[in-house]
């Protein structure tokens, strides 16, 4: 800092350089506060983003602590690969719920992803405007809605229709789990979608147009694959989501442990599992214990879900 | 010379706003046209008019007859997207698509139905080549479009429009956005080009209207102030604005 008193403006200029390194004499002089300032921010910035790998940390660490003392009574082959849950009678087999997660995530995303891309392209390239202002909030909306509600409409719209329309007597399962998380994630993907599908660069579409594209063309192989990355990010939301649902599908999958020989047939997946059964476990039991280790497994997969799509977000993502 | 695009009593209206006046100009085939003018005078809007872009525009409305070898192109047996194919159009920005240098040509020909690898690769060269790319670019098609300087960009979108073998090439500005080396390569190409094509260039660039072009427009406030062959309109203008236009006095 430049000393502005008159005396030492008066010496010679070599001085006036030393001056610069040399702090006014208060303690906190402007270069010094202006050091501390940035360096705690920055340490406050470090601090916030190491706090929040430490919660996930101990998320899974806590998890999986309790979830290994599974493995004192029963062996990894058994839990892993073994479709006999029966507690009582000490068979721990968690095969049927792993599947059941699976299966029923993908068959929510076979079916929600290419509904949501549509509804997704229909608002941001075809919707007249006065339309979208009105379908953009009742999208938003339904986002918002509790999954219980949604649980209650499948329980008494979908369940009965399915019913009739299959003839079986017991209409739960995974179908109808399935559409009605589809009906909970299509919200989220198609707008978060929108939203990606609505910041792609008009001048792209200029292009193609001018080519002589037709307006499918400029959609499908022009707008889309420039939007793949939001779309990719709408679907990892929508799929956490779909993963993670509990009390939607509690009441429509049957609650049954056995793998489904077809789509109406009653089964249960690890959320549906876990909250049927926790509550009336005792604390020390291998029972509870395989309940955590479960619930590991369902952090495992939707984090290894996560990361995959990533991975493939990269690649497909070259040239965006 | 025979004129090729026509336009008689042309008016366009943006809502209530008034874009174009009346325009009748006569562009000659196989040779450079450049409309010139201050900004807002409507020759962007009059450019896209030749190959329809403005039907994208909401409240657009269009009067007139704009004919290109004798066919109204509003008239509604026209097809537009067989309309743009014949028109390619080159934009201020550079606009590659997000894709490989490759895929950013080949767009234009797959919409249009070509298939086959080897037709598309000697349509790939062929055109890379016309808008002189092909030799910094031969090494690696695969290269990502956004890679490439943004001279090289607008070259490749020349490339990308001459893929559908139009035979009228609009500029919209195609240089203002590049540095000087850029552009003159621009121009370098557009005197090639001009012997296959006929080009119609929007330029706020004075000297480049005079360097390239062989016939000039001149517009004003959506009018048609003069039009003349370039060399005739920038030594002896006839109408005063033109001369205040050219001198520098405003726009």
């Amino acid at each position: 800092m430049i000393d502005m008193n008159p005396s030492t403006n008066s010496k010679a200029p070599a001085e006036l350089g030393q001056s610069f390194g040399k702090t006014s004499g208060s303690k906190f002089d402007r270069k010094a506060r202006l050091r501390w300032s940035n360096q705690l921010f920055r340490m406050i910035c470090i601090g916030s983003a190491l706090f929040v790998c430490l919660v996930l940390l101990c998320i899974l660490v806590l998890m999986l602590r309790t979830g290994v003392l599974t493995f004192s009574n029963v062996s990894l082959t058994e839990f892993f690969f073994s479709t006999n849950w029966d507690p009582e009678n000490e068979h721990y087999g968690a095969l049927t719920f792993i599947l059941g997660t699976l299966a029923l995530t993908s068959l929510t995303m076979l079916i929600s992803i290419p509904i949501s891309v549509i509804i997704a392209v229909f608002l941001a390239e075809m919707t007249p405007k006065w339309l979208r202002n009105l379908l953009r909030p009742v999208l938003d909306l339904l986002v918002g809605i509790p999954s219980v509600v949604y649980g209650f409409l499948g329980l008494t719209l979908l369940i009965p229709w399915l019913r009739n329309l299959s003839g079986h007597d017991l209409a739960d399962g995974l179908l109808a789990a399935s559409i009605v998380l589809t009906i909970m994630v299509l919200p989220t993907i198609s707008r978060i979608s929108d939203d990606a599908i609505s910041a792609v660069p008009n001048k792209y579409r200029d292009a193609a147009y001018a080519l002589g594209a037709n307006r499918f063309q400029t959609v499908f192989r022009v707008v889309l694959p420039a939007a793949r990355s939001g779309i990719m990010y709408a679907v990892i939301l929508g799929m956490a989501r779909a993963i993670g649902e509990t009390m939607a599908v509690v009441m429509v999958i049957g609650n049954t442990a056995q793998l489904p020989n077809s789509l109406f047939t009653p089964t249960a997946v690890l959320t549906s599992n876990i909250v049927m059964q926790i509550s009336s476990v005792e604390f020390d039991s291998t029972w509870n214990y395989g309940l955590y280790m479960m619930g590991f497994i369902l952090l495992a997969i939707s984090l290894l879900m996560i990361v995959a799509v990533r991975i493939l977000q990269k690649k497909g993502g070259r040239y965006s | 010379m025979q004129p090729f695009i026509e336009m008689n009593k042309l008016n366009l209206y943006y809502g209530e706003f008034h874009a174009l006046k009346d325009v009748s100009v006569q562009i000659p085939e196989r040779a450079i046209t450049a409309f010139i003018g201050p900004s807002g005078c409507g020759k962007s809007t009059l450019l896209r008019t030749l190959n329809r872009m403005n039907d994208r525009i909401p409240g657009a409305r269009v009067e007139g007859r704009v004919a290109i070898g004798g066919i109204d192109i509003y008239s509604g047996e026209v097809h537009v997207e067989s309309l743009r194919k014949k028109i390619g159009m080159v934009f201020q920005q550079p606009n590659p698509f997000p894709k490989s240098i490759y895929d950013n040509v080949a767009f234009g020909p797959k919409q249009h139905g070509i298939r086959g690898k080897k037709k598309l690769d000697e349509l790939v060269e062929q055109s890379l080549r016309s808008a002189v790319l092909w030799d910094e670019v031969k090494d690696d098609l695969r290269r990502p479009a956004l890679s490439l300087s943004g001279g090289q960009q607008q070259r490749l979108c020349i490339a990308r429009a001459l893929a559908v073998e139009p035979d009228i090439l609009l500029m919209d500005e195609a240089t203002s956005a590049l540095d000087p080396i850029s552009t003159f390569k621009i121009e370098e190409l557009t005197h090639e080009l001009k012997d296959r094509y006929t080009i119609v260039m929007v330029t706020h660039n004075m000297q480049q209207a005079a360097r390239v072009s062989q016939q000039t427009v001149f517009f004003l406030n959506g009018e048609v102030i003069e039009h003349d062959a370039t060399r005739q309109l920038f030594a002896n203008p006839v109408d005063s604005r033109t001369q205040d236009y050219i001198s520098g006095r405003f726009g």
